[in-house]
């Protein structure tokens, strides 16, 4: 066993905690969290993690901030305590988040520049329009940013950051025992009510077909992020839905998807789809990076594909070859602590149960074709796709 | 570990790793960009690309699905020394991973129409890359870094080599290159070392050798003078590269300078797979301080690269939005000039130590990464420049990295890059 431990700590704070009218509260919040607590100085944290060669990775999703980081395992119990520290008593400092806000605002100046990043954002807001969580931009605007103060963001922790909203993850070289005692220690006697839950406004699934161009005439490629909305995480179908995807844009080198667009046609490095099945109903989205010249014929070419998926649904082989796929993937896909970390928050986070992986062969297992096919003839309809292309390209 | 030499000059290398019910077979080839002649630029890597289409056995419409039905992953890459492919799969599929990789060495197609068809892949490759304003800086800074040595093209190539290479030129070379005696076969995972030998051999042992590979003699002439570049197009942000010629991994000098990288960016580990994903302790290097907390960078990193031969150390900065260059620039070059003329201090060399150790550890956390590690330094140096990674640095002293730091940081011996972006056209805004 390496002699490490991955510590994953979900909090229930997602981007869909931003307030309407302060989009990339939460991701600034994650900038400036380890900056400074009650009992450390930013300094003190950059000596303490360079000190121990690690670093704490902070990610926003639209329902989790989460604090991950792998130590040696001899440094596990002064790495959950200065976690837990930053997690439950952050001070932002006002020096500590004019920086951070620089460094965001070039970010997003990065994404401004960048077509892959704007196709996937238009194409959110496209799909979950008027305001709705799952449409805005991680990472706000440049003026939300510039106008956030520590008033606010100390709020914004204050209302989202509890004990109840919050799940340890805990893998690798250390005793159950003493990892628990452990994060009782650091953890068990912070005290805070539940925060409110955040109600998500419903999705509306699109009834007809939209196509948008950003022209970003600086640039060699074109990106194309082609959408639908689909299925809640928790609904039963989603292990249909998981399979039909796969076939789809995933399997091997992108699925029917990829043997298109780049094994047949030799158009795009990539082409592939995701399914982000959600708290509400997530996005399966389609991505290609195409040369100008060739985005007419790659948007048809996936309209070719999501007629026959919806129409013709997969075969039987082809059921058969993902489901292969993805059972005799689990024991890789469970090798490293941090990846085995990660599908315990996930588990949680939709209350899978513990013995998930245990379970998981025999939810794919069941799934018959005529559930995918329903499922491809629920989820995808050239008619009422959701196109956006970005890069150095213009509508004829 | 055990290491072993087939009769046809194969070296096959086993470790056992008994954690997960897996294996990870890599075949590894000392072929890559810096094998490349003029006007063949990007080969390695089309040879790649090519490498995933079929072989004699493995019919082209078969090849999808060969390791997926074993829950395997592969993939493969290629950089300037050289290619490689793997699979990585429940170890019932040893047997399957070798039998690919014994089609791949000896047996693939190269259908004229699959040539044609992967070379517009490769060119939206290429685009993609460009699209990038920080990798078209890496990519410029580079060739203007080596005037002389193959190292100085990009791995995939440059675009008018790309648009005039033919079928004839990509067999060529696949058949020069892809030879036992130019290879090494890594399994680590799950298997019996006995076991896993037979059958390598079972695979590999009636492929023919090979004539022995020319290696290419260019030795890149001393650097006299400082040399700059500028690429002006428009961009919402602007880039900063500084690039240092460099030791090669197996020179004395490299450990005392990953030493020097460590105190001035943070510890990145040596992991070409895996480690460069992930950020770096860097809070409290020299760097960072100078550039990120003083809002002149929103990001800085350094890059000094286990190489065959001499390369670049290189430090990138991210010019926060309202930053002039020649500020950021002079920021850097300031600090650089300061460890050069002082040094480090011995709590520097611990600390980088300690970070060194903790990321070494972390490099191996899977039979993916195991494995290549163990190919990767067997192709640029022998596997035992792998295994006697953590003694080398634990031996380096203050004096040592004090010396590379003005063996390498003088202004004569570096290449600076800016990207400067001009404005965006109105057509591209948001």
């Amino acid at each position: 066993m390496t002699p490490a431990v991955a510590i994953h700590l979900a909090m229930r704070a997602g981007s869909s905690c931003d307030p309407d009218d302060a989009t990339g509260a939460t991701w600034l919040l994650s900038r400036v969290i380890d900056r400074g607590t009650a009992l450390r100085s930013a300094a003190d944290i950059a000596e303490e993690l360079d000190g121990r060669g690690i670093t704490i990775t902070t990610t926003v999703t639209r329902h989790l901030f989460s604090l991950l980081c792998t130590c040696l395992a001899d440094d596990f119990e002064p790495v959950l305590e200065l976690l837990g520290d930053i997690l439950m008593s952050p001070t932002i400092p006002d020096e500590e988040l004019a920086t951070r806000k620089g460094q965001v605002i070039t970010a997003i100046r990065q994404d401004d520049d960048n077509p892959g990043v704007r196709a996937s954002e238009t194409l959110m807001a496209l799909l979950y329009p008027n305001g709705h969580p799952y449409g805005r931009p991680t990472k706000g605007s440049i003026a939300v940013v510039e106008s956030l103060t520590r008033d606010r963001l100390l709020r914004l922790h204050e209302e989202r950051f509890a004990p109840a909203a919050l799940t340890a993850a805990i893998v690798g070289d250390v005793d159950v025992p003493r990892a628990l005692d452990v994060a009782a220690r650091v953890l068990g006697l912070w005290r805070k009510p539940l925060p409110t839950r955040t109600v998500l406004p419903p999705v509306r699934r699109a009834t007809t077909r939209s196509r948008s161009v950003i022209p970003m005439m600086n640039k060699a490629q074109a990106d194309i992020a082609y959408g639908f909305t689909t299925i809640a995480r928790r609904d039963p179908a989603y292990y249909a839905y998981w399979l039909m995807n796969n076939v789809f844009g995933q399997y091997s080198l992108g699925g029917r998807l990829g043997d298109s667009i780049r094994e047949r046609q030799g158009m795009a490095y990539y082409a592939s789809s995701s399914l982000d099945a959600n708290v509400v109903e997530g996005p399966l989205v389609v991505r290609a990076g195409v040369s100008p010249a060739n985005v007419d014929r790659a948007v048809a070419s996936i309209d070719e594909e999501v007629a026959r998926l919806a129409g013709e649904g997969v075969t039987e082989k082809e059921l058969d070859e993902s489901r292969r796929f993805l059972i005799g993937s689990i024991p890789r896909a469970l090798e490293t602590n941090a990846a085995i970390a990660n599908f315990l928050q996930n588990a949680e986070f939709f209350e899978l149960g513990l013995d998930y992986d245990v379970r998981l062969p025999e939810l794919l297992s069941a799934v018959t074709v005529d559930e995918v096919n329903a499922a491809a003839r629920h989820a995808v309809a050239v008619d009422r796709a959701t196109i956006v292309i970005a890069g150095p390209y213009r509508d004829s | 570990m055990r290491c072993a030499l087939l009769g046809n000059g194969l070296k096959v290398l086993i470790h056992e790793e008994h954690t997960a019910p897996l294996a990870s077979v890599w075949c590894w080839y000392k072929a890559g960009s810096k094998d490349e002649r003029p006007g063949l630029t990007g080969v390695s890597h089309w040879v790649e690309h090519m490498n995933f289409k079929g072989t004699t056995n493995i019919p082209r419409d078969q090849v999808k699905g060969i390791i997926e039905q074993f829950g395997g992953t592969w993939n493969g890459y290629t950089w300037i020394d050289q290619t490689t492919y793997f699979e990585t799969a429940t170890r019932d599929a040893l047997d399957r991973m070798l039998f690919i990789e014994s089609e791949r060495m000896a047996n693939c197609l190269y259908h004229p129409d699959d040539c044609e068809s992967e070379r517009t892949v490769i060119i939206s490759e290429l685009q993609g890359g460009d699209n990038d304003p920080d990798q078209l800086l890496d990519q410029e800074l580079t060739a203007t870094a080596f005037k002389a040595h193959p190292y100085r093209h990009p791995t995939i190539g440059w675009l008018p080599d790309l648009q005039t290479m033919t079928r004839d030129d990509l067999y060529g070379y696949y058949r020069r290159y892809y030879v036992p005696n130019n290879a090494t076969l890594v399994i680590v995972g799950d298997v019996e070392t006995d076991v896993a030998l037979r059958r390598a051999e079972h695979h590999f042992g009636a492929i023919q050798p090979g004539a022995e590979v020319s290696r290419i003699r260019t030795v890149e002439p001393e650097q006299t003078g400082e040399r700059r570049l500028t690429i002006r197009k428009p961009g919402t942000t602007a880039y900063l590269k500084v690039g240092y010629h460099a030791p090669s991994a197996t020179d004395g000098h490299f450990f005392p300078l990953l030493i020097l990288d460590a105190v001035l960016t943070g510890a990145k580990g040596l992991n070409l797979w895996s480690s460069f994903r992930g950020a770096a302790p860097q809070r409290s290097t020299r760097l960072y301080r100078a550039l990120v907390e003083r809002g002149i960078a929103s990001w800085v990193g350094g890059s000094l690269l286990p190489t065959e031969q001499p390369f670049l150390y290189t430090i990138s900065a991210t010019v926060t939005d309202g930053t002039p260059l020649p500020s950021a620039e002079s920021t850097l070059l300031e600090e650089l000039d300061r460890v050069e003329r002082g040094g480090i201090t011995d709590a520097e060399l611990t600390k980088a130590k300690a970070q060194l150790r903790a990321r070494l550890v972390f490099d191996s956390d899977s039979v993916t990464n195991i494995a290549h590690q163990l190919g990767y330094f067997e192709t640029i140096g022998g596997v035992e420049s792998f295994t006697t990674l953590a003694p080398r640095i634990a031996a380096v002293t203050v004096d040592e990295v004090n010396a590379a730091a003005r063996a390498v940081l003088p202004s004569a011996n570096r290449t600076i890059g800016w990207f400067d972006p001009l404005p965006v056209g109105e057509e591209s805004a948001k």
